[in-house]
């Protein structure tokens, strides 16, 4: 099997790597580019701990070809905030005690942000929906849901 | 296993000619699923999104075609599209997560051959039309037409479908698909229906289309059910004949989702109420 070169942006730095052919996504974060936030839980796009985005769109990285990657822009959690300077979601999931074993996290924070991209005053249940394929065996989930909508309303620059 | 990028659907059509180890690849969501847990190992992959108008929504004749490899969130997005056939766009919506909504496609659910693919018994009441390339030229078929089997399709060898085509509609028009899931989200239809009606200016339906999914080796369409409707402006004894045709039409499995007599039942109910909604959307009133 020959390997692929792929040129590709992600989180806002030009990437290139070798991949085999059928190597998925998320193998290539995180076993050629050293991004591990991103984490496989199930391999079939079932539990979503492996969420990034590809051109703005929320995808299970399990479920893309690294060789499909070429020329696109992709965002993984390591894009978003930083030790020193938390994004709202981070700190609020932090606040709300919204995590436990955090395996889950990091996909739930790529798919939060996802969703307050494209609505920032989510309902509960829009939130629910949304973030359906983010399974946590964990919290309950209710914990989430509150920091995800707190933090959407801090990012709307309402009091909460 | 090869990787190729299709630069157009001759090159993907004379690459899925050379063997039968070839399969394509769209939005991966059954494909890569199938590799991974079912043994599919594939010789090639033939990446088709980067054709041009493959993955595009384009207006035609007053309908939309709809590139094989537009995903659901992209529909999802797109509001003339939601206006003009909101049943279809509803139900490609209930495949998958959100995530898995970032990748399917409409062409891949018809594809895949699931008696259960939530969006085909919604292009059926659609009277869609799949645009297929071959190695023989272009044809467009009716979506009922391609309905095989359990994972089996009428597309021929090296043929794929490159488009599907939703309609122009009249102005009193409206569809609806509804599933039960035995759940809120995130699972796969016991049965479902898929219905769309043309109303007159009096609210008389004049047209009806019915289509059940997972209560048969394929989905069905069943014209007993919507001729119960036509002529009605969806009464009682209309929406009982209406469920009865159905059920009548009903040859389920049993399965840890559903007994077939609870399937036989439920879908004259899915049918019953897509058919009000459809009612409604249409501008229909009883």
């Amino acid at each position: 099997m020959s390997k692929i070169h792929v040129t590709t942006n992600v989180n806002g730095d030009s990437v290139e790597f070798l991949c085999e052919p059928d190597e998925v996504l998320l193998d290539v974060l995180r076993d050629r580019l050293n991004l591990t936030g991103a984490k496989e839980g199930c391999g079939t796009g079932d539990c979503g701990a492996c969420s990034v985005t590809i051109d703005g769109r929320l995808v299970a990285s399990c479920l893309v070809l690294g060789a499909e990657a070429e020329g696109r822009v992709i965002e993984t959690v390591e894009g978003i905030g930083s030790a020193k300077d938390l994004h709202p979601l981070q700190r609020h999931l932090l606040e709300h005690a919204a995590l436990q074993c955090g395996v889950c996290t990091p996909g739930i924070i790529v798919a939060a942000k996802a969703l307050l991209a494209e609505n920032p005053d989510p309902t509960e249940e829009e939130a629910r929906y949304w973030l359906a394929g983010n399974l946590c065996r964990c919290t309950g989930y209710d914990k989430i849901i509150r920091a995800v909508l707190s933090a959407a309303t801090e990012m709307r620059g309402e009091n909460a | 296993m090869r990787y190729v990028v299709a630069k157009d659907s001759r090159e993907a059509v004379a690459l899925l000619n050379t063997g039968e180890g070839a399969r394509l690849l769209s939005g991966g969501t059954d494909v890569l699923v199938q590799m991974k847990l079912s043994g599919v190992a594939p010789d090639m992959l033939i990446d088709i999104k980067r054709i041009d108008g493959f993955n595009t929504i384009s207006a035609e004749d007053s309908g939309f075609r709809i590139g094989a490899t537009v995903s659901g969130a992209k529909m999802g997005a797109h509001p003339a599209l939601k206006t003009l056939w909101p049943g279809v766009v509803e139900a490609v919506e209930l495949i998958g997560s959100t995530q898995v909504q970032g990748r399917a496609t409409m062409a891949g659910n018809l594809c895949n051959g699931s008696p259960a693919a939530d969006s085909v018994p919604a292009m059926i009441a659609a009277e869609a039309v799949a645009r297929i390339e071959g190695p023989d030229g272009t044809r467009d078929v009716p979506i009922a037409a391609l309905l095989k089997g359990p994972g089996k399709t009428h597309l021929a060898k090296a043929e794929l479908i490159s488009s599907i085509f939703l309609p122009a509609r009249a102005a009193r028009a409206g569809d609806a698909y509804l599933r039960f899931i035995p759940r809120t989200e995130m699972d796969i239809a016991v049965a479902s229906a898929g219905v769309s009606l043309e109303v007159d200016e009096n609210s008389v339906v004049t047209k009806a289309v019915v289509a059940l999914g997972a209560v048969a080796p394929t989905v069905v369409s069943v014209p007993e059910a919507a001729a119960a409707l036509i002529g009605t402006k969806l009464d009682a004894a209309a929406l009982e004949a209406c469920a009865k045709a159905c059920t009548a039409a009903c040859n389920p499995i049993d399965d840890k989702r559903g007994t077939a007599e609870f399937r036989t039942k439920v879908a004259g109910v899915m049918a019953t109420r897509a058919a009000k909604i459809a009612y409604a959307r249409a501008g229909g009133q009883q």
